[in-house]
């Protein structure tokens, strides 16, 4: 559904885990160029096993292709792609979002954990539209979607829309409002495992626009 | 006569002190000039800074470098990856010191660094733990924190072919930090695959022009940090 709703000839980034998924649900007849901040514009799908080349490869250090057409270039271009407003859509994890749009998908602030940030503040201070993309609650049925983020921050109002496996929802300056909900399900259940007021914002065809 | 070349990874370090402030690049095992660590580690200097995407996997290159209990202090993005124990184990026992820095802010304190630039404002991480601290100046109605460049006394990268006069190119997303490092060090060490004369590399393909670099070693066949550590090789 994410994939569906990025515009046709976007310039992507795509973080490590669920997000990388999006490649692979591209509609039919719609091109978008994804790029990796390690050095590379125009990834292609992983490599068959035995063509690996350990000198290429993704964010998430995993074995990828490049396309026909595709460009190398070293980190302080290709942070300037990030920062300077070049790349359209970034599609994240998170940890916790909160109704106005920030987030947390970095660090659970406990003490002994190794910090460990990489290019997360980048792309939400830089890329122009931010989506996440997220199981709906943690493992423990704890709420992701929250009035305020628990969690150290990522970025702050970065969030534009929440893709999770129970709903659709806009990160707003008024709190979250749902745009699709998964089949079967009502508002209220949805409400249920969510940590904030959600609105409806449905379309009368159920889609999100 | 300007030749650049030198014999060996080990005459390439041999001034490398301790104390010294060393940018390392690579991100994870690309890139990472794995021949060039191993040489610092024979090599012996301590209390090092290094400043370098990554800490390293498994015991070789960067990971054995700290293994070994020759860097005082790291300035990273990402400390952990896949089969990354050294760095971990140290800085929760407190052995290490770590700057984390948002990859792109380490990037650009590393570009502005090798460019003249003292400091720059960037809107990467405010409102964040990360900007505690830091002047924060708004523009244009939108806040963004002030960032200070970054430089080192030596540099250890890996490139793909090189010159006599240290003109650079790089294989694929192996040249991640190498241009911008090999920029912000006063002495730029460069191990690359394939080195020859002059004329070696076509001007309109050179990456790093070879006034940011000092000193080329040709390694033909550098190792495979993964490989490596697949099979449980410890350094040294």
């Amino acid at each position: 559904m994410a994939a569906a709703d990025i515009p046709d000839g976007s310039y992507v980034n795509l973080g490590i885990g669920i997000p990388e998924l999006v490649a692979r649900s591209v509609p039919a007849g719609r091109q978008l160029i994804f790029h990796t901040e390690n050095g590379l514009l125009g990834v292609g799908p992983p490599p068959a096993e035995g063509n690996e080349d350990p000198e290429l490869i993704n964010a998430g250090k995993k074995p990828v292709t490049a396309i026909p057409g595709a460009a190398y270039f070293h980190h302080a271009d290709s942070f300037a792609m990030i920062r300077g407003g070049h790349i359209d859509v970034c599609v994240l994890g998170a940890m916790q979002v909160s109704e106005t749009g920030d987030l947390a998908n970095w660090s659970t602030g406990e003490p002994d954990a190794i910090p460990a940030v990489g290019g997360a503040m980048d792309l939400v201070a830089g890329v122009k539209t931010i989506l996440v993309l997220t199981e709906h609650t943690t493992r423990d049925g704890e709420p992701k979607l929250l009035r305020t983020c628990t969690f150290p921050l990522t970025g702050v109002g970065v969030v534009s829309r929440v893709y999770t496996n129970l709903a659709v929802a806009d990160a707003t300056p008024r709190g979250f409002v749902a745009r699709a909900l998964a089949p079967g399900l009502s508002l209220a259940d949805v409400q249920r495992w969510t940590g904030a007021p959600l609105a409806d914002g449905r379309s009368t065809t159920g889609r999100a626009p | 006569m300007i030749d650049k070349r030198v014999g060996s990874p080990a005459a390439a370090v041999a001034d490398i002190r301790d104390g010294a402030t060393v940018m390392i690049g690579g991100f994870g095992e690309a890139g990472s000039p794995i021949e060039l660590i191993h040489a610092l580690i024979d090599r012996g200097a301590r209390g090092l800074t290094v400043i370098s995407n990554n800490t390293g996997s498994g015991r070789v290159g960067l990971a054995a470098l700290i293994a070994a209990g020759r860097v005082a202090r790291v300035v990273c993005s990402y400390p952990r990856t896949a089969n990354s124990t050294v760095f971990p184990a140290l800085y929760r026992s407190g052995g290490i010191a770590l700057e984390l820095v948002p990859q792109g802010t380490l990037a650009e304190r590393i570009r502005a660094g090798g460019a003249g630039i003292p400091a720059f404002f960037t809107p990467s991480g405010v409102g964040t733990v990360l900007a505690e601290g830091k002047e924060v100046r708004e523009f244009g109605g939108r806040r963004y924190v002030l960032e200070h460049a970054l430089r080192a006394d030596f540099a250890l990268v890996r490139a793909d072919r090189a010159d006599a006069y240290g003109n650079l190119t790089f294989s694929k997303t192996a040249r991640n930090f190498g241009p911008i490092m090999c920029m912000a060090a006063a002495c730029a060490v460069v191990q690359a695959r394939d080195v020859g004369d002059p004329g070696h590399i076509d001007p309109e393909a050179v990456v790093t022009p070879g006034v940011f670099v000092r000193r080329v070693v040709q390694v033909a066949r550098p190792a495979q940090e993964s490989r490596l550590v697949r099979e449980g090789a410890v350094y040294p």
